[in-house]
């Protein structure tokens, strides 16, 4: 049950703060250059964006329930394990915001499903 | 490609930093942890007491840095790039991240679990080779997102070939 939820919270607050994030910069824009003044110009207007707060503050959730689950499993099988949030990101497409999810995408679900089934079997 | 050379560059260059830095945090992340031992959360002491041992240890301020780094990276290349396009690229963060362990924290990978992150990797790459037609929000302006187009075009005339 502890590692249930410790990885539904690595799945799900971190796949929800990557998609608010992604959302931000879009709002924000593009990064014209490399230099340092652009680039934290770019930060600061991104950080006027509610969505970025808010990818922000689910990002910070996810980080410590990483934290958790790394002090009890190895690294190279927590990593792999979020790969569910491919999985979480269909089924959420699909309950809560109707998408319509190709039968492509669920083959490619399917088979992140199954590496991480596969991560699982050779746990020990 | 020598039309475009600028936008190409940065784009390798900041998934390359994407896929170096994300997995090494999460791998100094984890050797922090394994010297912290299991947390304890309750009493209120002992979460005191473990948050305590997160602060000090340099391997966890290394691992955030690291994923500062990573993150920095994602927003930029983001801000130029679609989320489907990022996506299947920061996948290979996830053999990065098994080798990371194996070679940094001596952590053994049974081959299952090696089999298990490629299979990861390629379901990956097939639910971003789907259109993003799907996923992309409407009531934005479309950003102007050569690259992702351009890549599509060079991986369909990969294919007829």
């Amino acid at each position: 049950m502890r590692d249930f939820i410790l990885f539904a919270l690595i799945v799900v607050a971190g796949t929800g703060g990557e998609l608010f994030v992604s959302r931000a910069m879009k709002v924000a824009g593009e990064a014209p250059s490399f230099h340092p003044i652009e680039i934290a110009r770019l930060m600061l207007r991104a950080l006027r964006v509610p969505w970025m707060w808010a990818g922000v503050g689910m990002m910070a959730v996810a980080f410590f329930a990483l934290l958790g689950a790394l002090s009890l499993y190895n690294v190279s099988f927590v990593v792999p394990v979020t790969a569910l949030s491919y999985v979480a990101g269909a089924f959420g497409g699909v309950t809560f915001l109707h998408e319509r999810v190709s039968p492509q995408r669920w083959l490619g679900v399917l088979l992140v499903a199954a590496g991480v089934t596969l991560v699982f079997l050779g746990k020990s | 490609m020598s039309q475009h050379p600028p936008i190409h560059l940065k784009t390798y260059l900041m998934l390359a930093v994407m896929i170096l830095a994300g997995p090494l945090g999460n791998v100094l992340l984890g050797k922090g942890m394994k010297n912290i031992g299991a947390p304890v959360i309750w009493p209120v002491a002992g979460l005191l007491h473990t948050a305590g041992m997160i602060l000090a240890s340099g391997s966890i301020w290394l691992g955030v840095l690291s994923l500062i780094t990573f993150f920095v990276a994602y927003m930029l290349v983001l801000s130029w790039a679609d989320y489907s396009f990022v996506q299947p690229a920061s996948s290979l963060s996830y053999g990065v991240v098994a080798l990371l362990g194996f070679l940094m924290l001596g952590e053994r990978v049974s081959p299952m679990r090696w089999a298990g992150v490629a299979v990861i990797c390629l379901g990956v790459f097939v639910v971003a080779r789907t259109g993003p037609s799907t996923t992309r929000p409407s009531a934005q302006p479309a950003p102007q997102v050569p690259e992702p187009l351009q890549v599509t075009e060079q991986m369909q005339a990969a294919e007829r070939v």
